[in-house]
């Protein structure tokens, strides 16, 4: 279902549009590059300050509530070119190792800064005065693991090494990528 | 130095032990790519913090030279990063990158970059507590430097 979304995607006509263009695609890849010092470069920095390593004057809720904005802005940036990105390049995307990777590191992130805040709004109070749960501390050790891991994935999806028209591939792989092996190879002859 | 002599040394760079390492491996770009791009998220959030700090967006209620103090070891992290596998990346295609239009746009702005960070922004903000205009401007021209910085190294990849 997913992968008749993507080629008939692959179909419209700006899709072709953008994936052909000389310039544009380039600057929407470069805004999402950049992106990342506003999305990800503010909220290294509420971790460290969960961590205790950086910003140390502020209250925790202090250092979240006035970077919190930037992080949503670098984040809404980032959906904006990425879902761009998809949009030129939708089949193989999709069928992506590193993409789908990406996308699951993501829902992780997500979740981490959920229970995070779900947290903070139950005892977060008490934080400022006391130490700082060893929970809260594990939490921004995952937070910056896993954007790290985004950057990294993110950055591999540049690579062909496992694309589906590259055959044969470990059954794990096309398995993991969806290909669909019998159109490939049919695609071929 | 003329032309000849920069290509020679370029040609040199290229051929050197890294430089053919790097080019005989299939994952060894991109990994250190994926690393230069974390330092990127390290420095542009460093540097970001500060200079929105320095234009009022962020952080108001604490003075300049605390933010800019504050992220200054971060920033220091990012860049020691950055350098260390930005070399070896130049160093597997270096003829490219004498070329590439976006690399020489790259290392202009870096250089002017490091000059104004160390030597005006850091020195000027790192003394005062007050806000004033003067500190705007000064926040602007930084963004306006490192986003170059940042958008023609992307740049390079096209070219």
């Amino acid at each position: 279902m997913l992968l008749e979304f993507s080629i008939w995607l692959s179909e419209t006509e700006w899709s072709i549009a953008l994936h052909e263009s000389l310039y544009l695609y380039p600057w929407i890849e470069s805004a999402h590059v950049l992106s990342i010092c506003f999305f990800i470069g503010t909220l290294i920095f509420v971790d460290l300050r969960l961590m205790g390593l950086a910003f140390n004057k502020l209250s925790i809720s202090e250092m979240n509530s006035k970077t919190l904005p930037w992080t949503i802005f670098g984040f809404g940036l980032m959906v904006l070119t990425g879902l761009l990105l998809f949009y030129a390049i939708p089949v193989r995307t999709y069928q992506n190792i590193f993409f789908r990777f990406k996308l699951f590191l993501i829902l992780l992130g997500g979740i981490n800064i959920f229970l995070f805040h779900r947290q903070m709004s139950k005892e977060g109070g008490k934080w400022d005065e006391e130490n700082i749960p060893r929970s809260v501390h594990i939490k921004a050790s995952v937070s910056l693991v896993l954007w790290a891991g985004v950057i990294i994935s993110g950055r591999m999806i540049a690579y062909n090494w496992f694309d589906c028209d590259r055959q044969p591939q470990p059954d794990w792989v096309n398995w993991a990528a969806s290909c669909m092996i019998e159109l490939s190879q049919m695609e071929d002859f | 130095m003329d032309s000849g002599q920069l290509f020679f040394l370029f040609d040199r760079m290229e051929q050197s032990f890294i430089g053919e390492l790097i080019r005989n491996s299939i994952w060894m770009f991109p990994v250190i790519e994926s690393v230069h791009l974390i330092g990127l998220a390290i420095l542009g959030g460093s540097i970001l913090m500060g200079d929105l700090r320095l234009l009022g967006f962020i952080l108001n209620s604490r003075p300049i030279n605390y933010v800019i103090n504050e992220t200054l070891v971060w920033l220091k992290l990012g860049l020691v990063i950055l350098v260390s596998t930005g070399i070896p990346l130049f160093l597997s295609e270096a003829i490219k990158c004498y070329y590439s239009r976006a690399f020489w746009i790259k290392m202009s702005a870096l250089t002017l970059g490091l000059i104004f960070l160390f030597f005006i922004r850091n020195p000027l903000c790192l003394k005062t507590e007050k806000d004033s205009f003067r500190f705007r401007l000064v926040g602007i021209v930084s963004i306006s430097i490192w986003a170059t910085v940042a958008g023609s190294g992307r740049w390079i990849g096209f070219s």
